[in-house]
């Protein structure tokens, strides 16, 4: 949507879009009116009629002209023509890119088959629809998010695809156009924060913000942190964990829920299946014990199951700490079953099922989605060769994508068969993977690796045979459900000769697939929207359409309507149709199909033998809102809210060391060190709380941009600690030393 | 004589810093100026934790917006936490005495006619 308005000397154009990152790095959708001016980007604007953010806006998207017009920005093609690693690249033409990547793909499909390419993002925000249209146009199964584990909500995802056959959120009025002033939907009375900080982030399709609304609304809170953050501050309860021992503290509130008969018996008997092997598999951890383990005074986590269980309705947000716990898998199932057997699902304030707004998949979340869009394109046999179907079941009967650890292995050891070239979009696995050395030697290993992004990236550097500059979302179009409402984004301007992944991607399948089927973009877009009945004109013109009231992505009750179910029936998507707390499927798998607790491999407690070296806890990945994990270090405005990698110290902690706030910092242990700048806070005495993923772009004279000097991911281990392939890349739970770093 | 204000409510501003983006870029300031700062106060063991935004002397109350009538200050609106409120400061007075944690400004811009630190502040 266009308008124009007249300022003093020129026109000002104002094109209505909605945030589909890159750009905020963000997995929201928040409506936005960019200011275009002389073909450029000079401000932009909430949109205050958008229900997702009415009128509000973060740091980041408000700074998004920076980020568009940067200097640094990748303007055209680049082919490299020297040594891999040593920065020769020349611009080159699209059409000469373009050529390359075909030829050379296409000759290692035919020699190696097409699986021998995989295909490879970081965090699934808009990229990921994009890469496994490609991978399936060309023919390969194994499209992969570069993370150990899979640790970044699909732990979490799976284990509520299993106990629920859907997934869900918590309920912030999102699918209603007049939101909190909506008459159906309830405040919740309690809302528990579990490793999360909603400050910080919007993680997962849900707006932070949304939550300190209701925190200004009056709901009480819980602070599942080991960092004593604001929101903590302001919380009812704190609950300062230990790192990693999240599944403890989840089946100890199970057992106080359950043993003081808080849980919904209604809803149980109802509506659940598994009640008692549950309440028996709990009874295992009596608040004692998790208080031990956990370091949670037992009242207080007494006090927190009740509060949770007694508020109508609570709400629970949770975070990517529970993904990295040791088996995250089961972590997530525990923590699933609170809101389960609390009767908190598809109620008002309490947990919805998320579901794409009109049936339209724009980034398929499930094979089965995959099969609905492409199916007939890849055959069984084919699809049987993802990486990983072999060792993780989870992976052959659910997942949609390559086991990335599996993956690193695999490009290592040429078995058992072998992966020769890579595409990348989006992904800066040299400085965000745990392990990254071993992530940098899997693909220079590789015959041909292309990498798509919109600034020159340490792993771009490293690994890099062809750079695709890639655009913001300012520069595109497009059409996105995840979840409610359907939104549009719409081109503003163009920036030198980049190209969205979507215009890359598309061209890059027609030329791979010699049965392509769609003329244009709009065509696919057609295609997406089809289940919708909608068109893309219209979708276009409304840029925002959220679904009637009463359809099926609309809450609640919706297991009661039938809703939930292929088959119409009530109940949920599940083999039993009922929520499996004791689930089928896992024990299918010959996997625990209950809930357990795992301590972290290097932890106190499993290695008290490195105690006396490595005495504190190391936590990586704590948010600020300057920057999303490796991106916008070059951005200023944003740079400057956190100009050097930040370690949180509790400064009792600080002064044991004989270090002082903004003292730069060594933090070591058995895997390596790095370089870090302390900040004085009200962190857990035992704990180091290091911000990951750090680069400087400002670095250009030093290998891959001083990648490796602040980078936390140094000092994390890239081996699995996960049976089900999900879960379990230890970032959050660590051993390690400190020592100011003396100047020379 | 001063007749506006900004109210901003202490206890939920989340120090998010969108106020100071949103002013930069409304008024196109350099990335080192500030129409609104934002001071972190942790202090006495933590008990104190309190973002509080502080308007600077660049801060003309966004008149051209307001002046239109309909539109609220970039940070008022941006705010990602909805915590302030532009309007009469007699009326804000009232906010404040309906809401302890809240402040109230009446800011002033003012024409610097000396920067000694120019070359840091463009
Ligand atoms: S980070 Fe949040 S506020 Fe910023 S654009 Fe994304 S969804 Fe919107
Ligand atoms: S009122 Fe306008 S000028 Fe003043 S701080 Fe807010 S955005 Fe800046
Ligand atoms: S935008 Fe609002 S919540 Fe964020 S720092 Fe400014 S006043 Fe506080």
């Amino acid at each position: 949507m266009v308008t124009k308005s007249k300022t003093s000397e020129t026109e000002t154009k104002i094109v209505s879009s909605t945030v589909w990152s890159a750009g905020a790095g963000c997995h929201g959708g928040c409506g936005v009116n960019l200011h275009i001016k002389d073909g450029e980007l000079v401000k932009v604007e909430g949109q205050e009629s958008h229900p997702y953010n009415q009128g509000t806006l973060c740091p980041r998207a408000l700074a998004l002209p920076e980020y568009v017009h940067h200097k640094d920005r990748l303007m055209h093609p680049l082919i490299r023509r020297g040594e891999r690693g040593t920065n020769t690249f020349e611009q080159a033409t699209w059409e000469e890119a373009l050529d390359l990547i075909q030829n050379r793909m296409n000759e290692s499909r035919d020699k190696y088959g097409p699986e021998s390419s995989i295909f490879v993002q970081g965090t699934g925000r808009d990229v990921g629809g994009w890469l496994v249209f490609l991978a399936y146009n060309f023919g390969s199964p194994n499209w992969m998010q570069a993370l150990p584990g899979n640790s970044c909500y699909h732990p979490r995802l799976l284990s509520m695809k299993v106990a629920i056959g859907d997934f869900v959120v918590p309920d912030n009025s999102q699918c209603h156009v007049d939101r909190y002033d909506n008459s159906e939907w309830k405040l919740p009375e309690c809302y528990m924060i579990w490793g999360q900080n909603p400050v910080a982030t919007c993680n997962d399709g849900n707006h932070g913000h949304w939550i300190i609304e209701c925190l200004k609304r009056g709901s009480k809170f819980i602070v599942i942190d080991p960092n004593y953050t604001w929101l903590a501050s302001r919380a009812k309860l704190w609950l300062p964990i230990r790192p990693g021992t999240d599944g403890a503290l989840a089946l100890g509130m199970l057992n106080v829920i359950i043993s003081e008969e808080l849980y919904d018996h209604k809803f149980v008997e109802k509506w659940t299946t598994g009640f008692d092997e549950l309440r028996e598999r709990a009874k295992e951890y009596p608040v004692e014990r998790v208080s031990e383990i956990t370091w949670i005074d037992k009242d207080l986590i007494v006090e927190a199951a009740r509060m949770y269980a007694k508020a109508k309705p609570a709400a629970l947000q949770w975070g990517v700490p529970i993904d990295f716990a040791p088996e995250g898998f089961t972590v997530a199932q525990a923590i699933n079953h609170l809101w389960c057997i609390t009767g908190n699902v598809e109620n008002p304030g309490g947990q919805i099922v998320a579901k794409p707004a009109f049936g339209v998949t724009s980034y398929p979340m499930g094979q089965d989605a995959i099969e609905a869009m492409y199916g007939p394109m890849m055959p069984k046999e084919q699809q049987a060769k993802r990486i990983g179907v072999d060792d993780f079941p989870i992976v052959r009967d659910l997942h949609w994508r390559a086991q990335p650890d599996a993956t690193i292995d695999q490009m290592l050891s040429g078995k058992p068969y072998p992966v020769k070239s890579t595409f990348v979009a989006g992904s800066n696995f040299v400085v965000a993977a745990q392990d990254p050395y071993r992530w940098r030697e899997a693909f220079e290993g590789m015959d041909f690796n292309v990498v798509v992004d919109l600034f020159m990236t340490p792993t771009a550097m490293a690994i890099a045979d062809v750079v695709l500059p890639s655009s913001s979302f300012t520069e595109r179009d497009g059409v996105r459900a995840w979840w409610s409402p359907l939104t549009a984004q719409h081109p503003a301007l163009r920036v030198g000769e980049c190209r969205s992944d979507a215009e890359i991607c598309f061209e890059l399948a027609g030329r791979f697939n010699k049965d392509f089927q769609f003329e244009s973009l709009d065509d696919l877009y057609r295609f997406y929207l089809k289940p919708s009945g909608l068109s893309l004109e219209e979708v276009r013109e409304r840029n925002w359409i959220m679904p009637p009231q009463g359809s099926d992505a609309m809450p609640y009750k919706r297991h009661e309507k039938g809703l939930l179910r292929p088959d119409g029936e009530p109940g949920f998507n599940t083999p039993s149709g009922k929520i499996e707390l004791k689930s089928s499927m896992m024990e299918n798998w010959s996997y625990d199909p209950l809930p357990f607790y795992t301590e972290p491999d290097y932890s106190p407690v499993s290695r008290p033998d490195l105690v006396e070296k490595y005495p504190l806890i190391l936590n990586t990945g704590s948010r600020t809102i300057a920057f999303f994990h490796s991106e916008h270090r070059q951005i200023k405005s944003l740079r400057d809210m956190n100009p050097d990698p930040t370690v949180e110290l509790n400064p009792e902690t600080a002064k044991e060391y004989g270090i002082e706030d903004k003292d730069w910092i060594w933090i070591e242990n058995q895997f390596g060190k790095c370089k870090m700048r302390v900040k004085l806070s009200p962190v857990h005495p035992k704990i180091v709380m290091a911000q990951h993923s750090w680069w400087f772009p400002e670095k250009v004279y030093e290998k891959d941009y001083g990648a490796y000097e602040s980078n936390v991911n140094v000092l994390i281990p890239g081996e699995l600690y996960s049976k089900t392939g999900f879960g379990g890349s230890q970032v959050k739970s660590l051993m390690c030393q400190i020592s100011r770093v003396e100047t020379e | 004589m001063a007749s506006n204000g900004l109210w901003i409510d202490i206890e939920f501003c989340t120090g998010c810093l969108a106020c100071e983006v949103a002013c930069r870029y409304e008024h196109g300031f350099a990335i080192e100026e500030f129409g609104i700062k934002v001071v972190e106060q942790v202090l006495n063991g933590g008990q104190t934790f309190n973002f509080v935004p502080i308007p600077t002397d660049l801060c003309d109350l966004c008149v051209s917006r307001t002046a239109k009538g309909n539109l609220k200050p970039a940070c008022v609106q941006h705010c990602l936490a909805q915590v302030m409120e532009y309007g009469k400061l007699t009326d804000l007075v009232k906010r404040m005495e309906e809401k302890p944690r809240s402040t109230l400004w009446s800011p002033k811009p003012r024409k610097a006619d000396r920067k000694p630190f120019a070359s840091a502040a463009a």
